[in-house]
């Protein structure tokens, strides 16, 4: 029994802001309400804290099996724990690929035995990620995945992506693309733009991203399936995504904190600049914080990707995408945007339970008989960031030596403190 | 005087005195090329890796002369016969040079950014002889002490780019350089190798498809060499950029009477320039040979010269390096 008192509880559902006392028993939010008291429950005082359900990451890798060497579900989901994640869903681009039943198996597993928060494996769509042949995807679902994807490159054609979306409509999964046009791509390593012709570095158009994910639009209307726009980068992707609204399709989408804090005028020759989507244009990154503010953007992704230190201390244009996530989440919403003004803490605590929820089709809230999954941060805490104590087996973040206003605090998972700042 | 500066990365860096002194430096430098006895003591001792991760001839000849006419020993690292094409990272590689202690490191490298890169990681100076599409910063300068000594000046003048100025470093340094002495800089060539975008790189710069408008009062007209590679990435026919961007006799009668015409090698007769033009009195492409040895012998003199045990170390000087 755990009775967290004198939060100020933040719930989105039923857009409660107050001071309450939540008890949790069994695994499951068993009251809330003012001066609970359990005798025989262990205490956390929260006063001055948030106390907000349980964060969900949509977007992560935790690169187990086969890529140990950069992250493993054990170090991953404690990472993710440090950032007040309760649940991640991590992407199959694994060795091998979460393409099949008996890998999504192993994913569940190893969590159970060694994750720190719950683990949501994210199937692959095709075999192999390879843009041929339908994954196992039914059997997958059996196992546990929540939704397909196959991430790090987009469903390869437009006939591919229309089998997945009506087969994946008919399951009650999402299909999460990255939307990526692979010939305009093609070598790129930063944003198309000045900063890439100042640095001479291959650039990638924004349409990269505008012309896949508009093809997606298109097949959604062919299809009535769930279409999740990945890691969002361009206002361009942003105005299909709310004209597909208006159209009444079931299109939603994420942003990750690197894309709402930098842009590709920060870009450097450190390959921690160098992620896929690349940082876009100032005027992309105020876009997407306009649409994370007026609900336009479903939830924030953290896209954590991490990669062992040696493969990215290379030349920038031979060094992998992607930059770890997790521990810097959080401090960067409340740094970049509530505390500026641009969002307010209720929007930004929803972009992180259940927006990410609604795109899983499952709830997220403060109520008894929830699971008791809860995130506490402290709104106001300074803190500074420092990648060499992460949780992370990886350092590969732009984020390090930052300095933040707002913090984690405590990750609760089934009622049990899996992290305590 | 000292120039404090570090290390030679790039001309986007440098300021309008740097690069004067440095063009000042490599006057005696000048002068010493045509002496019959083609030695020095100054840098008796020092030895400068040259190592070259991208093939080259010119730009490493004459690093290499330059060095030894200092005085100086090399020890050269070649592309095709390194330890690269065995899979060691470009970190090890250079980390496994500096153990052999050399006072200095030249480093030309096909990804933007590699000396920098490298700069960062190692406690000897470094030398940027090309970089991607990034910068070339020893060409932009010995083209400076070429129109310096042409034209009696650097300031105001009307530069005319013609070519693949997308993919060119020498495009970058030379933009970078001519902008900081307030020149009036036209890019000129096919759109999809001129993008509208460059035109923010610097001050004073303005793109253009059309050669003739962009030849229209030019002082200096650089010819950048066509890649053949390019040429077919995407599909662009020879002939088609003969017809349209070839610097001949006639279209330079529409610059200056005086203008200058630069190359930086290597040339394609026929291609992007008239051997009319390249030979012709207007042309100042061997010039610019000769005076590339000046200006690195400067370079090596003022960066690995001043790196001696009783010098302050460049690497740890770093907060002067815009002084």
């Amino acid at each position: 029994m755990l009775l967290i008192k004198n939060g100020r509880v933040l719930d989105p559902a039923s857009q409660t802001d107050a001071i309450r006392d939540v008890l949790l028993d069994a695994g499951r939010i068993v009251n809330m309400g003012e001066n609970l008291s359990a005798p025989a429950a262990e205490t956390l005082d929260a006063r001055g804290q948030i106390v907000a359900p349980g964060f969900i990451d949509l977007h992560c890798h935790l690169r187990e099996p086969g890529q140990e060497l950069s992250e493993t579900i054990e170090t991953g989901t404690r990472a993710a724990a440090r950032g007040g994640f309760t649940a991640v869903c991590c992407m199959p681009n694994t060795s091998p690929v979460n393409d099949n039943a008996s890998v999504t198996r192993g994913i569940i597993e190893r969590a159970a035995a060694a994750g720190s928060v719950r683990v949501w494996p994210i199937g692959a769509a095709s075999l192999g990620s390879k843009g041929e042949a339908l994954a196992e995807i039914a059997a997958m679902k059996e196992a546990g995945i929540v939704a397909v994807s196959d991430d790090g490159r987009p469903v390869a054609t437009a006939r591919l992506m229309r089998q997945v979306m009506e087969y994946c409509g008919a399951l009650g999964l999402p299909v999460i693309d990255h939307c990526e046009d692979a010939s305009l791509f093609a070598g790129g390593a930063m944003r198309e733009g000045v900063q890439s012709l100042r640095l001479g570095l291959p650039g990638i158009p924004t349409q990269s991203e505008t012309i896949c994910a508009s093809r997606d639009v298109e097949i959604a209307e062919m299809t009535a399936g769930h279409l999740h726009i990945a890691h969002m980068s361009a206002r361009g992707t942003l105005d299909l995504v709310r004209r597909a609204r208006q159209r009444g399709l079931r299109v939603t989408c994420e942003v990750t904190p690197h894309h709402f804090t930098l842009t590709d005028e920060d870009v450097r020759y450190d390959a921690r600049y160098k992620m896929n989507p690349p940082l876009a244009s100032r005027s992309d990154r105020d876009a997407l914080i306009a649409g994370l503010a007026d609900g336009s953007v479903d939830a924030i992704a953290t896209d954590h990707a991490p990669h062992h230190p040696a493969s990215k201390d290379v030349e920038f244009d031979r060094a992998p995408f992607g930059i770890t996530g997790f521990e810097t989440a959080l401090a960067l919403g409340l740094t970049e945007l509530v505390h500026p003004g641009k969002l307010s803490l209720m929007r930004l605590v929803e972009l992180f339970t259940t927006g990410p929820a609604r795109v899983l089709g499952i709830e997220r809230k403060i109520a008894p008989g929830e699971p008791a999954d809860l995130t506490l941060f402290a709104p106001d805490h300074r803190w500074t960031f420092r990648a060499a104590e992460s949780a992370s087996k990886s350092r590969n973040t732009p984020f390090d030596g930052r300095e933040f206003r707002g913090a984690p605090v405590a990750a609760i998972v089934a009622g049990r403190i899996v992290f305590r700042r | 005087m000292l120039l404090r500066l570090p290390h030679l990365l790039g001309v986007e860096g440098l300021t309008r005195e740097q690069i004067a002194f440095i063009l000042d430096q490599a006057k005696p430098f000048q002068e010493f090329q045509r002496h019959p006895l083609k030695k020095l003591a100054t840098l008796r001792g020092k030895t400068v890796a040259i190592a070259f991760f991208e093939s080259s001839t010119r730009t490493r000849i004459s690093f290499t002369t330059a060095a030894s006419r200092l005085g100086a020993d090399t020890m050269a690292l070649q592309a095709e016969a390194s330890s690269l094409s065995k899979g060691e990272s470009l970190l090890d590689t250079v980390r496994t040079l500096e153990a052999m202690r050399p006072d200095g490191i030249v480093i030309r490298h096909k990804s933007s950014g590699a000396p920098a890169f490298v700069a960062e990681r190692l406690e000897i100076p470094v030398l940027n002889a090309g970089d991607g599409m990034h910068e070339h910063p020893t060409q932009a300068l010995l083209d400076a002490l070429t129109i310096r000594d042409r034209k009696g000046h650097l300031e105001g003048w009307n530069l005319t780019i013609l070519g693949d100025i997308f993919h060119s470093r020498v495009a970058r340094s030379n933009i970078h350089l001519l902008s900081k002495f307030g020149a009036r800089i036209t890019l000129c060539g096919p759109p999809m190798w001129v993008p509208r975008e460059l035109e923010a790189l610097a001050p004073g710069v303005r793109c253009t498809s059309c050669i003739e408008d962009a030849l229209a009062n030019a002082d200096i007209v650089m010819v950048l060499r066509v890649q053949t590679e390019r040429l077919h990435e995407p599909a662009l026919a020879p002939g088609d950029y003969i017809l349209r961007y070839q610097l001949n006799e006639k279209r330079l009668r529409l610059a200056r009477p005086d203008a200058l015409v630069l190359h930086p090698g290597p040339m394609i007769r026929g291609l992007e320039i008239d051997p009319a033009v390249a030979d012709g009195p207007q042309s100042a492409v061997l010039e610019q040979v000769t005076n590339g040895l000046a200006v690195r012998m400067a370079l090596l003199y003022h960066l690995v010269g001043s790196a001696s045990a009783d010098a302050p170390h460049p690497a740890k000087d770093r907060s002067n390096a815009s002084d």
